[in-house]
């Protein structure tokens, strides 16, 4: 049966690997290539980029980095950050990405997920959602990059995942924002909401701090895969211990 | 040694390109059965739909070349589908290389669709060339809606609430569903192993 999935993300803004806290103040913590590198022969299932502040500046994440670094890694690989057309995709496609997420051009324009799903099919479009809790409900937020430029959309975060995958999205990660960076554990009330309404794979974002937030996220969100930065980066665990924690636990991972 | 890739205008050919590389393979890309006259083996890579992918087989007079070729042939993933004779995606009819049709995947409950993501290779039939040095139970990387169940061809498996058909053979007619490319070192050892069989 299907492993559930470890996936280190690389958020990158202007050539480097940076990590924040609930968004805000961003340090460098290393360079592109070596932590795919690092990530792809630990063991991790797949390797998220994100070019954060590309959306906030109405650029586009450079294929020369996708190539550069689709290269060196032998898992599936999953690109991000101002990609807000079906040439912009594809450019990044043959550049060597698997899948293309889409986060604050698809709430500026929701049909680009119909066109992208058209062309490429559900399975390369992945839609990216940034969530936090405002007044009681979940609303989704845009241009997340950037704390500056941050916004909450008008749309309720259930409302918008129920369109993405009737538009044709393949996957969607959930970023918990409130949970991002703090290590304090996953959103598991948010993720669930979201679990029970959606039909195909859901990685969890934001708040893994400890070998156990994995656990539960599994156990209690029923997520496919979980999505981790800082963890990884600043050495908290390594992905081999993690999977080795988890297989004991009695999750299905992939060794 | 030379593999013929050929570029069917489908995304990924990145990908594979890249893991050719890594494994020290040299390799084509080409667009025409005429640019494959050097090359001893050949891979039909796909992602997207089996349509318009079929489309641009025929287009390129790739559908009339390789029922005759002989060479030994790899497709992965959509490429793999595109051997059968028929896919439920689109209603098309396949090249009708292996005997079979394509399905769309079922959704059993607790199940997302699409298949997406690593599933354990089992059900190994003995002397499978593509498998020489990977144990059963290991990982691949698995991204696809449509499927052809395990039947005579089907060389290894994987479970999906079905026996789903992960890596299929005839003579020098053979694919896998999963993606070589992207699954570690298990599929590099597919891939070297798939330019070791004698053409």
């Amino acid at each position: 049966m299907l492993a559930r999935r470890i996936i280190p993300c690389l958020d990158v803004r202007d050539g480097r690997v940076v990590k924040g806290v609930k968004f805000r103040d961003h340090e460098d913590v290393g360079a592109i290539v070596d932590l795919a590198r690092r990530y792809s022969a630990a063991g991790a299932d797949e390797l998220v980029f994100y070019d954060i502040a590309a959306s906030a500046r109405g650029a586009t994440v450079e294929p020369e980095w996708v190539s550069r670094v689709a290269r060196e890694i032998d898992i599936p690989f999953c690109v991000a950050g101002g990609i807000r057309s079906v040439d912009d995709a594809r450019a990044r496609l043959f550049a060597g990405a698997d899948k293309i997420s889409i986060n604050s051009p698809a709430l500026e324009s929701p049909d680009l997920i119909d066109r992208l799903a058209h062309e490429f099919g559900s399975q390369c479009v992945v839609l990216g959602v940034d969530s936090r809790k405002i007044e009681g409900e979940w609303r989704v937020h845009r241009y997340t990059g950037d704390p500056d430029k941050t916004r909450t959309d008008e749309r309720r975060t259930l409302d918008w995942i129920a369109e993405g995958l009737d538009r044709g999205a393949g996957e969607v990660v959930l970023n918990c924002m409130d949970m991002d960076g703090v290590r304090d554990g996953y959103d598991i009330e948010q993720l669930a909401a979201v679990r029970a309404i959606c039909s195909t794979p859901l990685i969890a974002s934001g708040g893994a701090g400890r070998k156990e937030h994995f656990k539960s996220v599994f156990e209690l969100a029923n997520v496919d895969g979980a999505l981790a930065a800082s963890v990884f980066h600043k050495g908290v665990m390594e992905i081999g211990d993690l999977k080795a924690y988890l297989a004991a636990e009695g999750i299905r991972v992939r060794p | 040694m030379t593999i013929a890739l050929i570029d069917t205008g489908c995304a990924n050919i990145a990908s594979v390109r890249f893991a050719l590389e890594r494994a020290g393979l040299d390799h084509d890309v080409v667009t025409e059965p005429a640019g494959a006259a050097d090359c001893d083996r050949i891979i039909l890579p796909g992602v997207g739909a089996a349509g318009p992918a079929m489309e641009r087989l025929k287009a390129r007079g790739w559908s009339e070349t390789l029922p005759q070729d002989g060479r030994p042939l790899m497709g992965i993933c959509l490429g793999m589908q595109l051997l059968f004779e028929h896919s439920a995606e689109g209603d098309v009819d396949g090249l009708g290389l292996l005997p079979g049709r394509v399905e769309r995947l079922p959704r059993p409950d607790g199940l997302v669709w699409p298949h997406m993501g690593w599933n354990a290779l089992e059900g190994f039939a003995v002397g499978e060339p593509l498998l020489t040095g990977i144990s059963a139970g290991s990982h691949a990387y698995f991204v696809h809606g449509y499927y052809v169940s395990a039947g005579r061809v089907t060389q290894a498996q994987c479970d999906y609430g079905v026996p789903v058909s992960a890596i299929v053979r005839q003579g020098q007619v053979s694919g896998c569903q999963f993606h070589p490319e992207r699954s570690g070192a298990v599929g590099a050892r597919i891939l070297s192993n798939f330019a070791g069989i004698k053409a």
